[in-house]
This record gives structure tokens, sequence and C-alpha cells, in this order.
């Protein structure tokens, strides 16, 4: 029997405020234990909660980039349980009026454009971090993160392989880059991605029993604990054997899913609205001033790339799989650079330097008006395709820009007399013709043979010096004769 | 002992230089310290931090009726005024336990904002006092820590959840006191004390710092001699507070400006259509009786229907309680208060919270948890929602026809010790005249209307539009200047 | 509605509360004395009616993102059962 692979993706993004969701301590991450906390964040009685206006701006903006409708009129409720990393025994969240609502995310999956729908996005506080001892002797709980503004963005069961569920993933983590709202750092848990895999008979409707994947942090495990998964439950099917739902988890040193310990209960969550919180109504003004800050969306900036540009796709993907790059090479190309060539630097030597170092586009070294100059050195063939990568590495290295480090390393211009001298002896001896018309007297002929020598050499010569050594040769010969 | 004094009467004094702070804070430690064995309202007493604090105020005294002089005002600020907080309102430094084990060596790293606002003021805070537990109960019993007795009679409960801060007040310990009503916890004491205990209309006053027990219901008031007093208090602690985000957008007024004694025109509702069950009827005569001076001083009584507040005890005894499961849920022994160790995380859970809280709270948290739960919330919590909305309905209503609505606070006046425990939902069934105020919001004042056969003290409840404090509290004292008696003192101390 | 001493137990167990034999005995009576009293709800028509749960409508109050001062870690951990010194300490919880 053949099966058909579903795959749902609930995605948490925390939002980069400068404050937590709810009260006024910073975000930052990485400081010690407990020091970012307040009586709010840590849940102390009697202490209430105070919407961050930005939070809302933000996960607006993410709903509207993700063409989300937006509920104009919408609340907090609060989802109860207990965890000690979760001060007050209660999550704020939203439950049944999400921020946004059926919205997309467009993927290109081996060159075909695919919609991924998007159910909800919703607005809601972090808990905090739980450290567990390894011998399993006690946890210990540090509350920096309880509160930080979160949104979930829980994917329509639209996905049918593991590869799209990544795709999926990077495009949620590029279009949050784009509309500058979180960092998506994954080894942070900026974001962090739990999974719903079933497999279900070609042609049926219902899907089938699902397993839950949770734990999953790096892109590469999204596609190869689910590709684990798909396969372990195709091969439980395919001996009539049954999925157990329940929840798994990636385990990055076997490569496999494992069993997580079952839950003693079923969830309840009791959700009801927030009484600490008043409702929030997002007017056309509010919504129109958010909008205004959307910038070109990933997937219509590709489309206009291909147009504009006449890139080729996969240029327009790597050029447009970060809001800077895009902008950095947009500014080559407005610096008179050709497009193709001003692409092909950018995506080859640009981040592949980059890369190399683990940095992003920020990080260059290389303005993007320097690479433009360096690109028309090269369309002006003052220097060849292999020098200016040599002479990019240098840029890269010293900070200089292109005419410098041509001048510097002598390739522009070729002015050394043994290795002119070969040259210029060359010339004369394929060139008898315009040797004996000079020595009968035609000054001109002089040009011809300057010429020939420039041409010998890329235009690199040092046209002065050439002349002079031209003229040296022959006068000799003159005497000679 | 003599009439208390009132907050009023110390400004004056004070004002006219005749006394100072420190006079004021001995004379209520003093009396604190005669009486307060024998009615147990205080759960803490901090007398040397509140002497050295008034010590501070004398030495401020003089500019500070320099100020008055040039203002021309008799009374600013509660300068040097004694007062004492219940003890569900989070003071920093200084412990808290909302009458719970659990919270039993909390110290709270911060103060609520009516704290903070009644320091700003300059008054003198002498302690903390008594409450059923997370305030939830109508009788003080339910405090883990001790009983607070009526200082009308010592074998009758002081009502509550307010009990510690009723009678503190009623005993002339203190000239006022700070209680939070989620469902009657100030009017109901008030009215068992004989005292006068308003709840503002919700969103008056901060709730930052109030530890919650139901935070759609709850609001914190004065408990008070006069109703002047209580506006003269309302003054200071109300306001919009950028911690609170349910507190109302409000501007500054002057509640004590429509208290001229004067009711002449304004329409009072009553409501045929409210009835308890064990409704005392010399409770429903001397309501009858305070409507009458009302009438006869000129004011114009009026009928008005409020025909769901049949449902009103229903409705609120599932949403405060789901409000309460959730509210309660941060008690888990793991960053403050007491925690029991346990062999697991849930075990440590269960034992913690199950010694830690006492019957009531944990029926309550029972009731909320179950309403809540999946499969009965549209049943239970969502329908009592829908409840409320038609019960504000009703207000909305009746307010066209009238100004305020007068009828009873309590169906009876203070019962025995353990006459009510055994059964919850009785004791439940005599919230009827309280609990519709906190389900539609609404602000709502005790007034002593009169004494019982048995010389316990009987409470007019007159209810108010939203925001309209100063109307509610005109017409409470006309009647307080009409009624034509003056509260005997507390004689369950004499002899 | 009568409330059965396994539904009581499995709320309690909701609620993170311990209950003994005794306790659960008593609690499915109060309960049920309880929730039967709030049938009433039922007979009412609230078909429409939307639910209140704030007194008034406000909307939107919302703060700027402007970091500001909290607790010293040495106050939160003063208040805490049991600490070492940065974070507070629990027993294991129990994760696969």
């Amino acid at each position: 029997m053949e099966f058909e692979t579903v795959i749902g993706l609930e995605v948490h993004v925390e939002l980069n405020t400068n404050t937590k969701i709810f009260c006024s301590c910073k975000t930052s991450f990485g400081d010690p234990p407990n020091t970012h906390v307040c009586p709010v964040c840590t849940g102390q009685p009697g202490s209430l909660p105070v919407l961050n206006e930005r939070a809302v701006d933000m996960a607006v903006k993410a709903a509207l980039a993700l063409h989300c409708q937006i509920n104009q009129d919408c609340k907090f409720d609060r989802k109860n349980y207990f965890y000690p990393d979760l001060p007050k025994g209660y999550q704020i969240s939203q439950f049944d009026q999400p921020i946004g609502e059926h919205g997309y995310l467009e993927i290109d999956v081996h060159g075909d454009r695919k919609r991924i729908g998007i159910t909800r996005l919703h607005l809601e506080e972090d808990a905090g971090k739980s450290q567990h001892a390894a011998d399993g002797s006690h946890t210990l709980v540090d509350y920096n993160r309880t509160g930080v503004p979160l949104i979930e963005i829980v994917s329509e069961p639209d996905i049918r392989t593991p590869e799209e569920a990544r795709l999926y993933l990077e495009g949620i983590r590029e279009m949050m880059h784009y509309c500058d709202v979180s960092d998506c750092r994954m080894e942070e848990g900026s974001l962090r991605c739990d999974a719903n895999i079933s497999l279900r008979p070609v042609g049926q409707q219902e899907f089938g029993l699902k397993t839950e994947l949770k734990n999953i942090n790096s892109f590469r495990f999204v596609q190869k604990g689910l590709e684990y998964e798909e396969q372990r439950q195709r091969e439980i099917l395919a001996v009539g054997g049954e999925v157990v739902q329940e929840t798994r988890r990636f385990d990055d040193v076997s490569q496999t899913t494992l069993t997580m310990r079952s839950k003693e209960e079923a969830h309840d969550y009791r959700y009801f609205p927030e009484p600490d919180l008043v409702g929030l109504h997002i007017d056309d003004a509010w919504l129109a001033r958010v909008r205004a800050t959307l910038p070109e969306l990933p997937m219509e900036k590709r489309d206009r790339y291909i147009r504009q540009y006449q890139l080729p796709a996969y240029d327009a993907g790597v050029l447009t799989s970060d809001l800077a790059i895009g902008e950095y090479f947009e500014a080559v190309v407005a610096a008179g650079a050709d497009a193709k060539s001003a692409s092909n630097w950018v995506m080859g030597d640009l981040l592949g330097y980059l890369n190399g170092r683990s940095e992003g586009i920020a990080a260059t070294p290389v303005a993007a008006v320097e690479l433009a100059e360096l690109i028309a050195f090269i369309a002006a063939d003052r220097v060849s395709i292999k020098q200016g990568k040599d002479v990019f590495k240098v840029m890269c290295e010293t900070g200089k820009d292109a005419k410098t480090v041509i001048r510097e390393a002598g390739m522009e211009q070729i002015s050394d007399m043994s290795t002119l001298l070969p040259l210029v002896d060359a010339v004369l001896a394929s060139n008898p013709k315009s040797v004996q018309d000079f020595l009968g007297g035609k000054e001109k002929a002089l040009g011809a043979l300057v010429g020939q020598l420039m041409k010998a050499t890329q235009g690199q010569a040092n046209p002065g010096v050439v002349n002079q050594l031209l003229r040296d040769r022959l006068n000799a010969l003159k005497a000679v004769e | 002992m003599g009439k208390p004094y009132t907050v009023k009467q110390m400004l004056v004094s004070m004002a006219s230089g005749d006394t100072q702070p420190s006079d004021w804070t001995q004379h209520s430690l003093g009396i604190i310290e005669n009486t307060d064995d024998k009615i147990g309202a205080f759960l803490q007493v901090n007398g040397e931090q509140a002497l050295q604090r008034a010590h501070q105020l004398d030495d401020q005294a003089a500019h500070w009726r320099a100020s008055l002089s040039t203002t021309g005002a008799t009374t600013q600020g509660l300068f040097g005024i004694p007062y004492a907080l219940k003890d569900n309102m989070c003071t920093k430094g200084m412990g808290t336990t909302a009458a719970s084990q659990i919270l039993a060596n909390y110290i709270p790293p911060y103060s609520a904002t009516v704290a903070e606002k009644l320091t700003q003021a300059n008054g003198v805070m002498l302690g903390k006092t008594n409450l059923d537990e997370f305030a939830m109960g109508s009788s003080t019993e339910h405090s883990a820590f001790q009983k607070t007795h009526n200082p009308y009679n010592l074998n009758r409960v002081p009502g509550g959840s307010s009990g510690g801060s009723a009678a503190a007040v009623a005993a002339g310990m203190v000239p006022f006191a700070l209680g939070s009503d989620t469902g009657g916890s100030i009017r109901q004491p008030a009215a068992f004390c004989g005292v006068v205990g308003l709840k503002p209309t919700y969103g008056r006053v901060s709730r930052f710092g109030l530890i919650a027990f139901a935070s759609s219901l709850d609001q914190i008031g004065p408990l008070t001699q006069t109703v002047e007093d209580a506006a003269l208090v309302l003054q200071y602690i109300s306001g919009p507070d950028p911690l609170d985000s349910t507190s109302a957008p409000t501007v500054t007024e002057d509640f004590t400006r429509l208290l001229t004694g004067e009711v002449k025109g304004l329409r009072i509702g009553i409501v045929r259509d409210i009835s308890a069950v064990g409704m005392d009827p010399q409770v429903m005569t001397a309501v009858d009786k305070a409507v009458a001076v009302l009438a006869g001083a000129g004011a114009q009584v009026v009928d008005v229907a409020l025909p769901h507040s049949a449902y009103a005890v229903a409705s609120y005894y599932l949403v405060a309680p789901a409000e309460a499961s959730s509210n309660l849920a941060r008690y888990d022994g793991v960053r403050y208060g007491r925690r029991v160790e346990g062999e697991t995380l849930l075990d440590m859970y269960e034992r913690t919270r199950s010694e830690g809280f006492g019957m009531e709270v944990k029926r309550r948290i029972m009731i909320g948890t179950y309403a809540l739960s999946s499969g009965y919330y549209d049943a239970y919590y969502k329908r009592a929602q829908q409840m409320r909305t038609l019960i504000r309905q009703d207000f909305d209503e009746a307010f066209q026809k009238c100004d305020v609505i007068a009828m009873p606070t309590t169906p009876s006046p203070a019962f025995a010790f353990e006459e009510k425990s055994a059964n919850p939902l009785q004791l439940y069934l005599d919230d009827i005249f309280t609990v519709p105020a906190n389900l539609a919001g609404l602000p709502g004042i005790n007034v002593p209307c009169g004494m019982s056969n048995e010389g316990l003290p009987m409470g007019l409840q007159l209810l108010g539009k939203a925001f309209d404090e100063s109307t509610l509290l005109q017409v409470a004292h006309g009647y307080e200047q009409l009624r034509g008696f003056t509260m005997p003192s507390p004689h369950g101390l004499e002899g | 509605m009568k409330i059965s001493e396994d539904v009581v137990r499995h709320v309690a167990r909701l609620a993170r509360l311990a209950v003994c034999d005794e306790e659960v005995h008593g609690l499915a009576s109060q309960l049920s004395d309880i929730l039967e009293y709030a049938e009433q709800l039922q007979q009412v028509d609230l078909t429409g009616v939307a639910p209140t749960s704030h007194p008034f409508p406000l909307k939107n109050v919302l703060r700027t993102d402007v970091p500001r001062p909290g607790l010293p870690r040495e106050v939160l951990l003063a208040n805490a059962p049991d600490d070492d010194g940065e974070q507070i300490r629990v027993p294991a919880v129990l994760e696969g």
C-alpha cells in the first residue's frame, strides 16, 4: 500500500522587544539566572500584568506578513497548568480569539511554489528555563525568560514531506527576519518547533493516528527527525500495525525519535478569559500603522528579482533569503554593476567568505559600492576575473578598496622593465613591417607597436614605460643601421 | 469606653494644633493593647515602626498646618492618621499572609498601590488585620491563625472576609482600615460590626498588590466610623494606576463635595423582587424605616426591579471560585511561601497545597476547577458570565429610574461562631444582597441603620451607579445625618 | 448534578490537592449541593447573551516597551523555600 505523509508544525517565535510582554523586565538572553525578574514575572501574590504595546505591534506585523486575517477585537486567556517554570500556575495566552487566523506561507519546493496554510497566530508569554540535574535529583529554575513575548504559529496539515517541513520552518524564519520581529535563533531557543506527523493510505480523506515530535533544536533535525518518524510509521503500517498516538522527541545522538515519558494525565488547561487584562481593539489606524512598516516580502521580492534583473530563480532565492543580502545586492546594482555579475559575486565570493567565518551580511568588510567598483574594473578588462577574485580576497582582509588593492599589487599597470623588455622584443620581432616603417621615418608606426604590446599585456602595461622602451630599442636598431 | 474618634475629628484636632500625629498613634496603640486580646482583629501590629513614622510626622506638623491655612482646607491628606490594612494587601518587607498557612512566612518584595498611596497621604500604618483565608468567607472564621470577635458581642462573628478591619474600626482601634470586597467582604462585616463600609466601583481603586481572590470582582475600599471618613479615605486611595490594567481612567474628584446632608429630590430605588432565605424581619423593618427617613427628607422612593438577582448567588459562586482556582495556582511551594517536601514534584505540589490551604479555600478551588474543566465550561462558567450580563442590564435599567438603590446588606445580624459552618451553601446564600454589586461592578455602601433586639448592629445597603460614588455617598451621608440615633459603643467590651 | 467521588479525585488532581477519603466524601456532597444550586442557571434562556468577563469594557490598556529595574536576585531568593544561590530548586521534574 502506498502512504501519504501529513505534517503540521507549531512554531514558537520569541519577539525581540526590549521588555517582557507583561512587565518592564529586560528580555536579554544569556545573562546570569534570575537577574531579569520582578514581582509580575515571578508571579508574586497581588502582582498584575500590563501589556507591552510593541509586542502587539510585532505580532500584528508577523500576522500580516503571513497573510493572516487580523482579529481586530481579541483578548487574552489563561491556560492553566502546573510547572515550576510557570510562576503563576497559568500561562497568559490567546485561546479562541488569536490575533491572526487563516494565513499562509509560500515555499519553493524544487522550483514549484507551494502554499502552506496557517491556521492561527497568537500572542503569549514564554515560560522560564528548567535545568534538570544530571543525576535526576532536582531541577533548577531561572525566570529570566519568563514573560518574554512569544508568537505561536500553527500550520494547517498541508505539509507532505519532511523536506517541505524544513522549507516551511526556514520560510518562517526568513519572514520573521524580514519583519524584524525576532532573531529566530534555534540554538538560543528564540525559534522553537513541534511537529505532528501521520501517514494515511493515498486517497484516504481522514488523517491517520499522529505522533508529536518535540525538542527539535535545529533546522536540519526537523527534516531528519521527521524522515525517521515517517519511516518508522511506514514500517508499522506496512505490517498492519497501529501507530501509538504519543509525544516523541528527536535524539540527535542516535538520530532517531524516542518516546517521551507519557503524561500521567490528559491535559485539561481550563482556559478562561484573563480577568487581569482588558480587551484589545486593533482599529484600522493601528493596523495601517503596522502595515506601513511591512517590508517587501520574500516571495514578492523573489519574483521582482527574476523580472527586473532577469536573474535565475536560484539566484533570486538566495539573494532574498535574507533581507540584508537583498539590500546589499540591490546596492551593488544601484552603484552601476551588472545584475548577474553582482549576483555571482554576492552569492559566491562574498557569502562564501562570510559563511567561512560564520558571519552574516552585516559583517561584510566590502561595502556594496566597493564591490561595484571591482566589478567595473573587471567589466572594463582592467583586471581579469581571476585577478579580480584575488583583489576581492585582499579587500576582505585589509578593508582597502579595489582601486587601492589593484594599484598596490601593480595588477593594473605593468611598469617593470624585466617583465616588459622580453615583451617589447617579441613585439618588435613579430612586427617587422612596423619596425621598418618607423626606421623609415614614419613616426606613426610607433603607435601601432605600443598598441600591440598593450594587447599582449591585456592593457596592463604602463603605456609611458612601453613607449620609452620601444623608442630606446628602435633607436638602437637605427644606430646599428 | 468612649465614642471612637473619626478621621475627621483627628484631622481637625491636629489642624488646630491641639494634638499631633504621635498622640493619635499612641492612642490607637493603647486601644489595641487593651482590647485586641479579646477581639483578635490584628494579625500583626507594628507599633514601633508606626510610632517612628508618627514622630517624623510630628516634625512636619507645623508645615502641614501652614499649608492648610494657605489653601483654606480643613484637611489635607490623611496626615498622621493611624490605620490598618487587611492582610491581603502587600506591604514591602512586612509579612503579608492572606491569613493562610501557605503564606505564613511570606515577605512581599513590593507594596500594594493602596499602601503606597496612603504613605504618600501621610497616614500611619499600624498593622495588618485578620480575614478569612484568601478573603474566602463571611465570618473570618476561616483565618488560619485566629478568630476575630464581634466587638458588639464577643460570641458572634465579625462577618467577613474583612472581619479584622471591621472589628478594629468598630472597637475604635483605628479610625479607618482598608478591606477588600469580592462578594460583600467589606459591606457585610461593616453591617455586622456597625460601621460604614464602602465598596467602590470596580476599577476605582487599584488592585495592584491586593492578593487576588477573584480578579474581576475584587475591589479595595475603606471601613470607617462615618460616611464622611469613607469619602475622605476614598479620595486618597482611588485613581488610575499604570500597574493595574483594569483600573479605570478616572479623573480626581472630591468625594466629600456632595456631603451636604441634603437628599431632597434624589430618587431612591427599592427592590421588591429580591429576597433571602431566613430573612430576619427586624432587618427588613430597619431598612424600611431607613428608606422612610430618606423619603421624609424629600427623597423620592421608586420601585425598581432586578429580576435576575435571584441568580446572582449561583453566578457568583461559579465565577469567583473559577477565578480563584486559577489565582491560587501560584501557591505551589516553588518560589515563596510554605513548601512541604515530597518524593516527587507532584508530591511536593499536593502536600504543599493540601497542608497550606484551609478547607474553605480547597472547597472553592475544587468548585472553580470543576466549573472550568473540560466539558463543563459552557454549562457553568460561561453561563455564569452570561448571567452577569443580564444582572448588569437589570441595574442599567433600574438606574434609569433612580439614583441609588436601597436594600439590606445582610439577611440577619451577626451570627454565632460555628453557627453556619456545617453547610457551606446555606452561608453562601446569605450573600444574596451583596454579590449583585460585585457581579455588575457597582459601588455599594453599608450604613448602620439600627440595633437588633439582641443588641447587634443592622445595616442598610445603598448601591450606586458606576463611578458615581459621589451621589452614593451623598445619600449615605444624608441618611447618617437624618437617622436620628447614634450607634451605641461596642458593648461586647464592657464589663 | 451529583458529583461522584471519582470526579472529586480527578478534580483534586487537576488542582494539585491531595485529598483523603474522608475529605473526598465531604467534598462530593458539598460540591453536589453547590453545583445543584447552580443548575438554576440552566433554566434561563441565555441564547445570544454575551458573557461579561469585565464589569466595564475598557480597551487597549498598554505600556511602552521601556525597561525598568526589577528585583535583585537575592530579594527573589529570600522568599524561596530552596535555592542554590542563583536558581530556585525543586524536586526533579520528570521528563523523558
